[in-house]
C-alpha cells in the first residue's frame, strides 16, 4: 500500500517521487491517507494501480535506473499486457504526410504480428502508430505523462477511449495530475522502458523523441530510426541517430526479425488490372493523381476509379493530394 | 389642379406600383415632397426645378405638392424625378394628364433635363406591365432591360422629348431590337491555358456537367484559383428565363453598363474574403441583393475559404440548401434567388506549407486547429466534389497546353442534356460498391447522397445509361479527404 500513498503524495505536491520520502510532510499525509478508500474510488472510475512491487508490474520496466513507484492503469486489458513484447514507437507531433504514414504502417505491421505498440498519444506519429495498430485489430498501450483520466491532447480523446477498449492506458501520475512540459521526459523513460525495442519515426535534433531515443540506449535497449530526407528539419534527429549507430528502420521486418517472428503476409487485393498497374507504379513512389495520369495515359475518370479501387481494397492512401502505397 | 403620374418603387427585386400625385393650388409658392422618400429623392425638387426650366417649359405659381402614395412605403433614388415633373407639368394643363395616367415613367433628370437611367428597370417595367401599363418612359439606355419585360419601352433622351410625346408633337425613334442585342460573347479565360492539372480539369468538368458545388484545396501556387475562374467559360449559356432573372438582379445592383445591358452569360462573382455575411447574403436598410443572389445562375467563387469570417461562411448553408435567402430589415423584407454553383479554394494549413514538398508547414497546432475549425462539417458537406490539388512539378508547366474550354463545354452540354431527358441508375453492382464504400470509409448519409449524385454526373458525361462501379468509383475519389475533415 505504500507505493499507493506516495504516489498520491506526489499528485498531491505536484512533484516526482520515486523513493519513499523521509521527511514530516510526507509522514504527516501518510497519516491521514486511506489507501483503502482510494482504490475504491480508482475502481469507481474504472482505474487500477499497479505498484511496483507488484508481481505482475512489467519487469523490463523494473529494470531500469529510475522506474517508477507504480503505473495507474486505465483500459480492459489486464496488467500482463506489459509483459508481452513491445515496440515503441515515437516521433514528432508536427510530423510530414511521411512520417505519418510510416507511422500508421509500422504500428499496423507490428500489431498484426503480434506485438505490443507502446507509444504516448501525442498528436502526429505517436497517434499514428496506435491508429495503425488498432487498425491491424492489435493491442496498443498509451503512456500519458499526466493523470490515466485525463484525455491529453484533447485532439485524441476519442483514441484513447478506443485504445482502452483493448489495450490500456497508462501513467505513473494519479487520476486529475494536469500535464506539464517536465513530465514528458519523465514519462518518455516509461515507453523507452516498457519496450525492448524503440522506433523513432520522425524526430527534429534535440527533440522529446530523441529522449526517448537516449533513455532507451542508457537502459541498453535497441533503437531503430527512420531515414528520412536530409532536407527535411523532420528527419534530422532520425538521420543523426542513424549516425550515431541506431539501426536503420526499412520495414516492420527488420522489427520483427529481432523478436524471430515472421511479418503477417498481407494477401495481394484484388483488383482490376488498371488498379494492378496503378499498384506497381506507387511502389516504387508515391505520386500524385496527375503524375499517374500522365505516367499511364489514363482518363482521369478511368484513373479516379482505379484510385479509388485501391483505397477500398486498402492497398495505397492519399495524403495532401498524393497517394501512397501503405 | 391634380395629375398623377406611374412609377415604381424596388423592395428587394420587386417593384411597388407608386403614384406620383401633384396638386398645384394658386397660393404661396412652395415645393413639398412627401410619402416616406429618402434624401436622393427629397433632393428631386432641385433637379426637377431645372429639369423642367431646361426643358423650357412653364414652372407653375403657386404651391406645389407632390405625394408619392402609398404612403407607407419606403421611396429611394432619383427614379422618380421623370415622373414628378411630368406630373407637375400635367397638373400645370402643359402635358395631356390623361396621355400621362396611360404610362409608367422612370428616370433621373440632369438639371440641363436630359434624362439619365436609374438602376432596376426591368424590376420596374415589370412591375408596369403586372400593372397593366403597355408603355415606360426611361431613359434610352435602359430601353434594352425594358424591352425584355415584354413592355412598350419610349426611350427619351431629354425631358422635352417625353413631353413632346406626351402632347403628340413627334414620337421618340422607337427603340431597335428584340430585348435581346447582339452581344460580344463574354470572354471567360480559357482551359487551354491550364497546363498538367488532370485531376482538377476533370473535377471541373464534373462540377459544370452536374451543377456541382466544388473545392480545390492545395498549397499556394498551384492554380487552384486559375482553375476555379475557368468554371464560367465551361457552362452552357443562360436560358431567355435565366436571362431575366440575372438581369433583374444585376439591373437592382446596378452592376449593367451601356456596353453590357443585359447578362447572358453565367455571371460570375468572387468577393473578397473580407466581405460581411450582409455583402454575401444581401442586407441594408432596404435590403439590397448580395454576392449569392448577384451569383444567382452562375458560380460564386470563395477564394481562400478558411479566410472568411465564420458566421459569413455558416450564412451560406442557407442559401446553399434553399436557393433563396430570406433578408429581413428595417425597412422591408426581401427574398432574393440564390441558386449559384460554389466553388471554394483553400490552402491546407494556415502557413501555406502542408502538401508542398519543398515547403515545410510551420503553423503551431492551435493555428492549424482553429483553421480546420472554421469549415464546419456542415459546410464540408455542401461541397459535392473536393479536389487536392498537390504543388505541380516544372515539368508539367512546360507541358502543352490543355483542351479548349469550347471542347469542354461542348461535353458538358451533351451531358446536361443527357441528364435532363434520362437520369441514370446505378446498376445493381455500382450499388454494392457505393455500400462497401460507406462501410469501409466513414461516409455520412449526406456524403453518400453527394457520391451517388457526383456518379450520375460521371456516367452521364460517359455517355452510360446507367451508373455502373467506375463511376461510383471515380466519384469517391472527390469526396472530402481525410486532412480536412475532423478526425
Amino acid at each position: 500500500m505504500s507505493e499507493l500513498t506516495i504516489a498520491a503524495f506526489a499528485a498531491e505536491t505536484g512533484s516526482h517521487v520515486l523513493e519513499h520520502p523521509r521527511n514530516a510532510r510526507f509522514a504527516a499525509f501518510a497519516r491521514g491517507f486511506d489507501g483503502a478508500s482510494y482504490e475504491a474510488r480508482l475502481r469507481g472510475s474504472g482505474l487500477r494501480f499497479l505498484p511496483r512491487s507488484d508481481r505482475s508490474f512489467p519487469r523490463l520496466l523494473a529494470s531500469i535506473h529510475d522506474p517508477p513507484v507504480g503505473l495507474f492503469l486505465r483500459g480492459l486489458a489486464g496488467a500482463q499486457l506489459l509483459e508481452r513484447p513491445a515496440v515503441a514507437v515515437v516521433g514528432a507531433r508536427s510530423c510530414s504526410p511521411y512520417g505519418a504514414h510510416v507511422a500508421r504502417a509500422c504500428g499496423r505491421a507490428l500489431a498484426a504480428a503480434g506485438l505490443v505498440v507502446v507509444s504516448g498519444l501525442a498528436r502526429g506519429i505517436d497517434g499514428e502508430a496506435h491508429r495503425g495498430a488498432l487498425e491491424a485489430g492489435g493491442t496498443t498501450v498509451a503512456v500519458l505523462g499526466c493523470g490515466v483520466d485525463r484525455d491529453y491532447p484533447a485532439a485524441n480523446r476519442e483514441l484513447a477511449s478506443r485504445i482502452a477498449e483493448t489495450g490500456l492506458v497508462v501513467s505513473e501520475y494519479a487520476p486529475g495530475v494536469e500535464p506539464a512540459p517536465w513530465r514528458f521526459p519523465a514519462r518518455n523513460r516509461i515507453i523507452a522502458g516498457l519496450c525492448a525495442i524503440t522506433v523513432v519515426v520522425e524526430a527534429r535534433a534535440a527533440s522529446g523523441a530523441l529522449i526517448t531515443a537516449d533513455l532507451a540506449l542508457e537502459e541498453g535497449r535497441d533503437v531503430f530510426a527512420v531515414p528520412g530526407e536530409i532536407t527535411s528539419a523532420l528527419s534530422a534527429g532520425t538521420n543523426a541517430l542513424l549516425g550515431l549507430g541506431a539501426t536503420p528502420f526499412t520495414s516492420a521486418f527488420d522489427v520483427l526479425e529481432r523478436y524471430g517472428l515472421e511479418a503477417a503476409a498481407e494477401p495481394a487485393p484484388e483488383v482490376g488490372a488498371r488498379a494492378a498497374a496503378m499498384l506497381e507504379r506507387l511502389r516504387e513512389s508515391p505520386a500524385s493523381a496527375d503524375e499517374l495520369a500522365r505516367a499511364s495515359k489514363l482518363d482521369p475518370g478511368d484513373l479516379a476509379a482505379a484510385l479509388t479501387e485501391l483505397e477500398l481494397a486498402g492497398a495505397i492512401q492519399e495524403a495532401e493530394g498524393v497517394f501512397r502505397v501503405l | 389642379m391634380l395629375a398623377r403620374a406611374v412609377s415604381h418603387a424596388l423592395v428587394g427585386l420587386e417593384a411597388r406600383r407608386v403614384e406620383v400625385e401633384v396638386h398645384v393650388s394658386g397660393q404661396v409658392p412652395g415645393f413639398t415632397i412627401v410619402g416616406l422618400v429618402d434624401r436622393a429623392c427629397q433632393e428631386a425638387k432641385e433637379r426637377v426645378r431645372s429639369g423642367i426650366a431646361s426643358a423650357e417649359r412653364q414652372w407653375p405659381g403657386g404651391r406645389i405638392t407632390v405625394s408619392l402614395a402609398p404612403a407607407g412605403l419606403r421611396k429611394e433614388g432619383s427614379g422618380f424625378d421623370l415622373p414628378i415633373a411630368l406630373a407637375i407639368l400635367a397638373a400645370s394643363h402643359q402635358v395631356s394628364a390623361e396621355r400621362l395616367a396611360e404610362h409608367a415613367a422612370l428616370g433621373e433628370l440632369a438639371l440641363d433635363g436630359r434624362v439619365r437611367p436609374v438602376d432596376g428597370a426591368l424590376a420596374v417595367a415589370e412591375g408596369a406591365r403586372r400593372s397593366g401599363l403597355s408603355h415606360l418612359l426611361c431613359a434610352a439606355e435602359s430601353a434594352a432591360e425594358v424591352r425584355l419585360a415584354g413592355i412598350e419601352a419610349v426611350p427619351v433622351e431629354h425631358l422635352a422629348d417625353a413631353v413632346a410625346y406626351l402632347r403628340g408633337e413627334r414620337s421618340p425613334p422607337p427603340f431597335e431590337g428584340d430585348g435581346r442585342p447582339a452581344l460580344a460573347e463574354q470572354d471567360f479565360p480559357d482551359l487551354a491555358e491550364v497546363r498538367g492539372q488532370e485531376r482538377g480539369r476533370r473535377a471541373l468538368e464534373l462540377a459544370a456537367a452536374g451543377n456541382h458545388n466544388l473545392l480545390l484545396a492545395g498549397p499556394p501556387g498551384t492554380g487552384k484559383t486559375m482553375l476555379a475562374r475557368r468554371l464560367p467559360g465551361i457552362l452552357p449559356p443562360l436560358g431567355d428565363r435565366e436571362i431575366l432573372e440575372s438581369t433583374r438582379i444585376h439591373s437592382v445592383a446596378g452592376l449593367l453598363s451601356h456596353e453590357r445591358p443585359l447578362v447572358t452569360a453565367p455571371p460570375f462573382r468572387a468577393p473578397h474574403h473580407s466581405s460581411s455575411a450582409a455583402a454575401l447574403v444581401g442586407g441594408g436598410p432596404g435590403p439590397r441583393p448580395g454576392e449569392v443572389t448577384l451569383a444567382h445562375r452562375g458560380v460564386l467563387l470563395l477564394d481562400e475559404l478558411p479566410e472568411f469570417a465564420r458566421p459569413v461562411l455558416e450564412a451560406l448553408r442557407q442559401p446553399l440548401e434553399d436557393g433563396f435567402v430570406s433578408v429581413a430589415r428595417v425597412g422591408g423584407r426581401a427574398v432574393f434567388p440564390a441558386r449559384f454553383q460554389l466553388v471554394g479554394t483553400m490552402n491546407l494549413c494556415p502557413c501555406g506549407g502542408r502538401g508542398d514538398g519543398a515547403a515545410e508547414c510551420t503553423c503551431s497546432p492551435q493555428r492549424y486547429a482553429a483553421f480546420r475549425d472554421k469549415l464546419s462539417r456542415a459546410l464540408l458537406d455542401r461541397f459535392d466534389l473536393v479536389v487536392v490539388v498537390p504543388r505541380s512539378r516544372a515539368h508539367e508547366l512546360a507541358a502543352a497546353p490543355g483542351e479548349g474550354s469550347e471542347d469542354v463545354r461542348r461535353r458538358v452540354l451533351e451531358a446536361r442534356g443527357r441528364l435532363g431527358e434520362h437520369r441514370p441508375e446505378r446498376t445493381r453492382e455500382a450499388d454494392e460498391l457505393l455500400d462497401r464504400a460507406v462501410e469501409r470509409i466513414p461516409l455520412s448519409g449526406r456524403g453518400r447522397v453527394r457520391v451517388a449524385r457526383v456518379a450520375r454526373t460521371a456516367a452521364a458525361l460517359a455517355g452510360s445509361r446507367d451508373v455502373l462501379p467506375v463511376h461510383v468509383a471515380e466519384a469517391l475519389a472527390y469526396r472530402s479527404p481525410r486532412e480536412l475533415s475532423a478526425r
